[in-house]
C-alpha cells in the first residue's frame, strides 16, 4: 500500500515553517556577516560604513578588501587560527584515544547497564559548561587542589604552573567534549554484530587483530561524526581558552570575541568569523555528508 | 564471573571519574568556611545563605528561567516539525538545504552563530525598526534557532524507529493528518519530545556565549553574570552558584531519563505488543 501523504497545502505549511526559521535565523545572518565583512570601521552606531549607497539614481557599491588583507598581514591572526587547528587537532585525536575504549565498553555491558553509563556519559554535556570548566580553574591553580596534592605527596617541590597555559586549555576542551566523542562511538558499535568478531577468531585472527580488521573499519562513520562535533566547535571555543589558557593561548575563538567586544571592531571581527567558516568547510560538508549516509541506512 | 575487567571497562571508570571528580570537588568545596578557596576550614553552608540576598544575582536566575521555559517550549515545536519533515517527507525542493540547516547548529562553534545572529538584529532594526532594542527576546530567538536543532536531532531519532503502519491505519479510517499526527504520532513520540524539552530547557539555562552576544543592556543571564564574576578568580560564593546549578540541572535530567525509561518499559512490555498484533489484524481485516 502507498504510504498515506499530506494534502499539498499542509505540506506546506509543514516544511515552511521550521524551514522559514532556520532560514532567516541561521542561514540569512550569514549572508550579512559576509557584507559586513567587506565594509569599513566607523564611529557610528552601528560602527560601520555602509557599502551600499543609492546617491544620484546611481548605486555605488563600496567593497572594502582591507579586512582580509589586514588579517592576512598581521601575525596574530594567523597563529590564532594555526593554533585553533592545533588544538583541535590534538584534542579530538585524545577524545578519540580515551572515548573509543568508553564507548566500546558500553556498547558490550548489559542492556540495563548502557543506558546509566550513557546517562552518566551525557548528562555533563547537559550542564553548564562553564560551570565545569570553572571547576578545573580551582584544581590546576598554583594554590590549588593538584599542586597541594603532588606536593603533599612529594613529587614536586614547587608548584607547576598548568593554569594560565596550553596544557590546561588541552585539559578543558577534552573533558568538556569527551561525551561528544562517546556518545556517537557508542551508537556505531552498539549496532555491530558480534558473530562476525567470532568468525574472525575462529578463523585464528587474535583479539587484537580482530579488532582492527573488523570492529574499526566498521565504526568509521562513528569515529567522522565523533571527530567531527569536538574538531568543529573546539575551532571556534572561547570559553575554555578564556578561562583556563594563558597569554600564549591564541585562540580565534578567543581573538574574534575580544576584537568584537573589546576593540568594537565589527568589521574585522566578521572577517575572521567568515575565514573559520571557510576552513571549516571541509569538516562540516564531511559531518553532513557523514549523517547523510546513517540516516540513508537507517531507512 | 569474570575474572580481570578488560581494558575497556577499566577506561570507561577512569573516563567517568575523570568526568566527575571536578563536580564533585566544587561541591565539596563550596561548603568551604574558609574564605580561601585552596584551605580547608572545615564544613559550613553560609556561602549559600547570602545567595538569595543577592538581588542581582536572582534577578538574573529568573530571566534565565523564563527565557529557558519560552525557549523549550518553542524549540520542541519547531524541532518536532523539523524532525517529522525529515523523517516523513522524503522529496520536496530544498530538501538537502534543509537537512543542512536542521544540523548545522549542532556543531557550528557559537561565537559565528552569536555574531551572525547580533548583526542580524541590527540589520532588522535598521529596515523594519525590529527588534527595537535586544533583550530576551533577542536571546529567546537565538537559543531557540540551536535548541531546535537538538530537538530534531532526538525527536527523529524516534520517529525514525516508530512502527508507521499504526499512523497509515489511523488515515485509512479517515483521520485527517493533523489529527493522526496529534492522537497518534505526538502520544508514540512523547517521550523523546519531553526530554527534548527538558533538554533545550538546561541549554539554555547554560548558554553563555549566544546570549552574550545578542542580549542588551539590563538582560544578563545567569551565566552571564558567572562568567563576569569568574573572569576574576575563584571565589567560594560562585562555588555555591556553580554547585546549585549542577544540582538543578542533574535532577533535570534525572528526570528525563525517568521519563525516558517508564516509557521503554512500557513499550517492551508483552501486552503492548499482544495490543499491537490485534490492531494489525483489524488493519488487516478492513483493507480486504
Amino acid at each position: 500500500m502507498k504510504m498515506p501523504r499530506l494534502t499539498p497545502p499542509g505540506r506546506f505549511w509543514v516544511i515552511s515553517v521550521p524551514y522559514l526559521w532556520l532560514f532567516l535565523f541561521f542561514l540569512l545572518p550569514f549572508a550579512i556577516v559576509l557584507k559586513i565583512s567587506f565594509s569599513e570601521a566607523a564611529i557610528a552606531i552601528p560602527p560601520y560604513q555602509p557599502i551600499f549607497q543609492y546617491v544620484e539614481q546611481k548605486l555605488n557599491v563600496a567593497l572594502n578588501l582591507g579586512n582580509y588583507i589586514f588579517l592576512s598581514q598581521d601575525g596574530l591572526y594567523l597563529s590564532a587560527y594555526l593554533g585553533s587547528l592545533k588544538i583541535a587537532f590534538f584534542s579530538t585525536l585524545i577524545c578519540l584515544l580515551l572515548g573509543y575504549p568508553m564507548a566500546y565498553a558500553i556498547a558490550r555491558a548489559p542492556k540495563e547497564k548502557q543506558l546509566v553509563y550513557l546517562l552518566l556519559v551525557m548528562m555533563p554535556t547537559w550542564t553548564a559548561i562553564l560551570i565545569r570548566v570553572y571547576a578545573w580553574m580551582g584544581i590546576l591553580s598554583n594554590n590549588g587542589l593538584l599542586n597541594s596534592v603532588l606536593m603533599g605527596l612529594g613529587l614536586i617541590s614547587e608548584p607547576l604552573q598548568i593554569l594560565n597555559t596550553n596544557t590546561a586549555v588541552y585539559i578543558g576542551v577534552v573533558y568538556a567534549y569527551l561525551p561528544f566523542m562517546v556518545l556517537p562511538l557508542y551508537a556505531n558499535l552498539v549496532k555491530h554484530d558480534h558473530s562476525l568478531l567470532e568468525a574472525a577468531m575462529d578463523l585464528g585472527a587474535g583479539k587484537i587483530k580482530a579488532f582492527w580488521s573488523i570492529t574499526v573499519p566498521l565504526s568509521k562513520t562513528g569515529i567522522i561524526a565523533g571527530s567531527m562535533l569536538v574538531f568543529i566547535p573546539v575551532v571556534g571555543e572561547f570559553v575554555i581558552p578564556e578561562l583556563l589558557g594563558g597569554p600564549e593561548t591564541l585562540m580565534i575563538g578567543k581573538v574574534l570575541w575580544q576584537e568584537f567586544f573589546n576593540n568594537r571592531d565589527w568589521p574585522v571581527a566578521s572577517a575572521l568569523a567568515i575565514v573559520m567558516l571557510v576552513i571549516l568547510i571541509v569538516p562540516l560538508a564531511l559531518f553532513h555528508y557523514n549523517q547523510a549516509k546513517e540516516m540513508e541506512k537507517k531507512s | 564471573m569474570s575474572k580481570r575487567p578488560s581494558f575497556s571497562t577499566v577506561m570507561l571508570w577512569l573516563g567517568l571519574i575523570f568526568i566527575y571528580l571536578p563536580m564533585i570537588i566544587l561541591v565539596i568545596y563550596s561548603f568551604n568556611a574558609s574564605r580561601l578557596v585552596t584551605v580547608w576550614g572545615g564544613w559550613s553552608v553560609h556561602w549559600y545563605v547570602g545567595l538569595l540576598d543577592n538581588t542581582q544575582l536572582m534577578n538574573s536566575v529568573k530571566r534565565s528561567l523564563q527565557i529557558a521555559f519560552f525557549t523549550a517550549t518553542a524549540a520542541v515545536a519547531l524541532g518536532t516539525l523539523a524532525a517529522f519533515v525529515m523523517t516523513r517527507i522524503k522529496r520536496f525542493r530544498g530538501r538537502t538545504l534543509f537537512s543542512g540547516l536542521v544540523t548545522a547548529p549542532l556543531v557550528m562553534p557559537e561565537v559565528i552563530t552569536g555574531l551572525s545572529l547580533l548583526l542580524l538584529f541590527v540589520a532588522m532594526a535598521q529596515l523594519v525598526g525590529w527588534p527595537a532594542e535586544r533583550g530576551m527576546v533577542t536571546i529567546w530567538i537565538a537559543h531557540v534557532t540551536f535548541c531546535t536543532a537538538y530537538v530534531a536531532v532526538v525527536v527523529s531519532g524516534r520517529l525514525g524507529e516508530l512502527d508507521q503502519s499504526v499512523e497509515e491505519a489511523a488515515m485509512d479510517l479517515g483521520a485527517r493528518p493533523w489529527k493522526t499526527f496529534l492522537l497518534i504520532t505526538v502520544p508514540m513520540i512523547a517521550p523523546s519530545i519531553a526530554a527534548g524539552w527538558l533538554l533545550s530547557f538546561t541549554l539554555s539555562l547554560d548558554d553563555l556565549v549566544l546570549a552574550s552576544f545578542v542580549s542588551g543592556p539590563g538582560s544578563t543571564t545567569l551565566p552571564m553574570e558567572v562568567f563576569s564574576a569568574v573572569r576574576l578568580g575563584v571565589k567560594p560564593e560562585i562555588n555555591a552558584v556553580a554547585s546549585l546549578i549542577l544540582l538543578a540541572v542533574s535532577v533535570f535530567t534525572l528526570i528525563g531519563w525517568l521519563i525516558a525509561r517508564s516509557a521503554e518499559k512500557r513499550r517492551s512490555q508483552p501486552p503492548a505488543e499482544e495490543e499491537a498484533i490485534t490492531w494489525q489484524a483489524v488493519i488487516d481485516s478492513r483493507r480486504n
